[in-house]
């Protein structure tokens, strides 16, 4: 796999700056996704999964900041590179879309403007041509009116519209890499499935890998190949996607999955109650020593107490970070 | 855009006669009337047949809710009365002061906003750092200064020790002499703009469309150019507006400190010679022009920010 | 760490002044207006005189000393009074709302229209010159911003569950108003009732300096200013003491008051941590 991998994540580490401590907000964190691959990072939130994401773009900004580790895009590692030659590849090769799209477009703009902005940037169109591509790339993402919605102000469209925008900004220039995160948690759910519908159907159809950030186990399954949980700062488990759901490994996985309502057949054959798991996800600067997940585990023996596990290959594909792994 | 406009001058209308119906009772519930007030406070004697007179000559011996009347008729037809002292139309009065306010209000706001908002802004792109303690503690400072004060120590300072700057007066508009009130009335707004740039800016930093515009790619100083200056402008822009307000109001002190001869120093002249019609004519025209500024503000902020052109 | 800093300096600047003005009449070293002695007059600082003396020949230390007073009294009192009515007027709006907030509102337009030592001089021109003067004409023209602050806040805290609890369990609307509501909107008001008073301080000492306040021979700063800037060239000193008066108090409340709004409105706080 790493041979034709698109990006590996080797050992990363970010760092929450508090005064003059750092704190591991992220750690030891390995995954890679291949060309065109749709890989799932799930988490609570404060796992440290965003935060991946803007590093991975880097976006990072006090007070975080990189801790170490490699991040290689097409076999070049990117974690050092300047903030000239990092812009290059940000919106370019790499690009991003976020959770609110309520506020992540200029409310002064019309919105064909800055999708137009990309083609300007990133291909050196002249901002006439640019504005033309830019109804095109609008009616890709399947807004109607395309030719006259390009004038319109953020404030004058639906949360649904602006993050058919944001897609659209974000998908201008062909990527090769689209970091989505959270893009459809704070959208209706009706126009949830259509926008995720939408990102699976214009990746595919552009070759474009997409590393999907959410907190909904279930929406990441359903979207991805391949799917990495993070606890407190860790990846804990990396399996296929349908694998994660029949045997999950880590026990924080497993409770993820018993939280999940089931639905249609599977419903049938018992739950009736929905499990939550015990306790919080602690702060970053509490992160306890040993498993991470040790507190609020019910498969806890001294040794997770003791000793941080280390990652084990699995037999069936993939790996867990485990001393008591299924 | 038009609408717009129209809209925010429909808007002033209610505001500027509630101004006007405020001061005429104001001045008509008061004990006393002019003519009295003249003979206890004036030094020359007057016989209660020439009160009767004066008060039937200004029509003080009318019922209230009829002066009212023919005040606002008259105030319709830009009609602002006569001056008990000088018998002269109080507009004739305003007229040759209302260039001189205008020409110090605005010299004021403009040293306000050159100096005030870039320093805030330098302020902001470095939260904590010297620039931004030390432009900060400058701004706490100028917003705690008596604005009269600092004019005198200037006016110490450069015109009497140094003999750069006349001390004082008007000198048919020369520049030489509008630059100390200007500095003077300047300071507190400029302390409340820098103030101001570096919260909107720190606040937009960290908005979320401009980490988009990172993401998209975009260098920093057209990020800062493009997606942070235009929107940090919109707050200041509104700032700079309803900072007019207290800037008129003080240009008062500066004024009857610099002798300088504007409506501030007509108005307190004629507070203390009870010149009432001067004194009305002179606040209405004082809020008519704070009304205008922040209009033609508010056009201004509708034409960068669409958001206040549909609202 | 600089919000500390803001409360501690702004406190001790304050405090400064409150101990000045109650404590004048044994730390003065002359009666602040009978003391006039021409044999005295300008006299530089030093000496006998730590300030120096005035064209009278009185001693301006303890003039700044008796000062204080005037210019704490004015400034307290009168924005206690728009507190006062900046309060009652937002929350009884925010609460009844109908006519009654239109009212309010447009009121507070008005007020906001008019700029607020403008209005202060007209108070001024029709009361006689003098300290229960100067607080009406200050206490009644800047309760716009409390006003407005109280009506937003009790506005939003109007619809929260344990408003309407109150208002189940059959609490009056006043009650609901001063126990449920106002507690919570206290930090904010606070703040601008720290800001308010050092508007205040001001507006006296500009009102005095025009003498529509605090007229001589009574030791308001203000007027103390105005008297001096004859002398401006022979006595600066008679300028400089007063002045410095003024900003020592203003800065301390403003700084004073900057430090509250970190600790008790940690929203505005919040946006540039």
């Amino acid at each position: 796999m790493s041979g034709d991998a698109l990006l590996q994540v080797e050992n990363l580490r970010l760092d929450l700056i508090v005064g003059q401590r750092r704190f591991g907000a992220v750690k030891d964190v390995t995954f890679a996704i291949g060309r065109g691959e749709t890989f799932g990072l799930v988490g609570e939130s404060g796992c440290g999964k965003s935060i991946t994401a803007l590093a991975l773009i880097g976006l990072l900004r006090r007070p975080l900041a990189f801790g170490g580790g490699r991040i290689l895009f097409k076999g070049r590692e990117i974690q050092d590179l300047s903030d000239g030659e990092m812009r290059k590849l940000r919106g370019n090769a790499i690009s991003m879309i976020f959770q609110e799209p309520m506020t992540a477009l200029n409310p002064l703009s019309p919105v064909g403007r800055q999708i137009a902005e990309m083609f300007v940037l990133h291909k050196g169109a002249t901002w006439h041509e640019a504005e033309r591509q830019a109804v095109e790339a609008l009616a890709n993402v399947r807004v109607p009116a395309p030719d006259r919605r390009v004038r319109d102000y953020p404030h004058q469209l639906s949360g649904g519209m602006r993050q058919r925008v944001m897609i659209a900004i974000a998908l201008a220039c062909r990527p090769d890499l689209l970091l989505a995160d959270e893009p459809t948690t704070a959208l209706d759910v009706t126009v949830q499935a259509e926008i995720l519908e939408l990102i699976r159907d214009l990746s595919a159809a552009q070759g474009t890998a997409v590393l999907m950030i959410s907190h909904d186990l279930g929406l990441i399954a359903n979207m991805c190949a391949r799917v990495g949980v993070m606890y407190a700062g860790r990846l804990v488990e990396e399996r296929a996607a349908q694998e994660v759901f029949r045997t999950p490994s880590h026990p924080y996985t497993s409770g993820l999955v018993a939280s999940l309502p089931l639905l249609g057949a599977r419903a049938s054959h018992g739950r009736s109650r929905l499990k939550e798991i015990a306790g919080v996800v602690p702060a970053v600067t509490a992160f306890p020593e040993g498993c991470r997940f040790n507190p609020r585990c019910q498969a806890r023996t001294e040794i997770c107490i003791a000793q941080d596990p280390e990652e084990t290959a699995l037999a069936r594909g993939g790996r867990v970070r485990c001393h008591h792994h299924a | 855009m038009l609408q717009f406009v129209f809209r925010r001058l429909l808007q002033a209308i209610p505001i500027l006669l509630a101004v006007a119906g405020l001061i005429f009772l104001l001045f008509s519930v008061i004990p006393g009337n002019f003519a009295s007030t003249q003979m206890a406070d004036g030094r020359s004697v007057v016989d209660a047949e020439s009160i009767e007179r004066m008060n039937r000559q200004f029509g003080l011996d009318q019922p209230l809710a009829t002066r009212f009347a023919t005040y606002v008729g008259k105030l319709a037809t830009l009609d602002l009365g006569t001056s008990f002292r000088t018998r002269q139309p109080v507009w004739h009065l305003i007229g040759e002061r209302l260039w001189p306010t205008m020409q110090l209000a605005f010299a004021a706001m403009m040293f306000a906003i050159a100096i005030g908002v870039p320093l805030g802004f330098l302020a902001a792109l470095r939260p904590g750092g010297i620039v931004d303690t030390v432009s900060m503690v400058t701004a706490v400072s100028g917003l705690s200064l008596p604005k009269f004060w600092l004019g005198l120590m200037l006016m110490y300072l450069f015109a009497l020790q140094l003999g750069w700057l006349p001390s004082f007066g008007y000198g048919d508009g020369a520049l030489r002499n509008l630059i100390l009130p200007s500095v003077a009335l300047g300071v507190a707004p400029l302390a409340l703009l820098a103030r101001t740039t570096r919260a909107a800016v720190l606040e937009i930093m960290n908005a979320d469309f401009v980490r988009t515009a990172r993401a998209k790619g975009m260098s920093e100083r057209r990020v800062v150019q493009w997606h942070l200056a235009r929107n940090a402008l919109v707050i200041v822009l509104t700032t700079v507006g309803l900072q007019f307000g207290s800037v008129i109001g003080q240009a008062v002190v500066i004024e009857k400190l610099f002798a300088w001869p504007g409506l501030g120093s007509l108005l307190v002249d004629s507070v203390s010679l009870r010149d009432i019609p001067v004194v009305q004519g002179c606040i209405l025209v004082i809020v008519l022009f704070f009304l205008v500024v922040n209009m033609l503000v508010d056009v201004l902020a509708a034409v960068i920010d669409p958001r206040i052109r549909y609202s | 760490m600089k919000f500390r800093a803001n409360l501690l300096i702004g406190g001790a600047l304050f405090a400064t002044v409150v101990v000045a003005g109650a404590l004048a009449p044994f730390l003065a070293h002359t009666d602040p207006v009978m003391d006039a002695n021409l044999m005295n007059a300008e006299v530089a600082p030093g000496g006998e005189f730590w300030f120096g003396t005035d064209a009278q020949g009185r001693d301006i230390y303890s003039r700044v000393l008796y000062g204080a007073r005037i210019s704490l009294t004015v400034g307290i009192v009168s924005q206690l009074i728009n507190t006062v009515i900046g309060v009652c007027l937002g929350l009884s709006a925010a609460y009844w709302g109908g006519w009654w907030d239109d009212f309010v509102s447009g009121l507070t337009n008005l007020m906001l229209a008019i700029p607020s030592l403008i209005f202060a001089l007209a108070i001024m021109a029709i009361l006689s010159p003098g300290l229960t003067s100067l607080l009406i004409a200050l206490g009644l023209t800047n309760w716009s911003y409390t006003c407005r602050l109280a009506r937003a806040s009790a506005l939003s805290l109007k619809g929260q569950g344990y408003v309407q609890a109150a208002r189940v369990l059959g609490y009056g609307d006043i009650r609901i108003m001063l126990t449920q509501i106002l507690p919570n909107i206290l930090g904010p008001i606070i703040v601008i009732g720290t800001l308010g008073m050092g508007g205040a301080v001001l507006a006296e000492a500009s009102l005095s300096f025009l003498g529509l306040g605090i007229r001589p021979p009574f030791p308001s700063w203000g007027s103390m200013l105005s008297d001096a800037r004859d002398q401006i060239t022979t006595a600066p000193w008679i300028s400089i003491f007063p002045g410095l008066a003024i900003f020592m108090t203003v800065l301390g409340l403003n700084l004073l008051g900057d430090g509250l709004r970190d600790i008790l409105d940690p929203q505005s706080r919040a946006r540039t941590a």
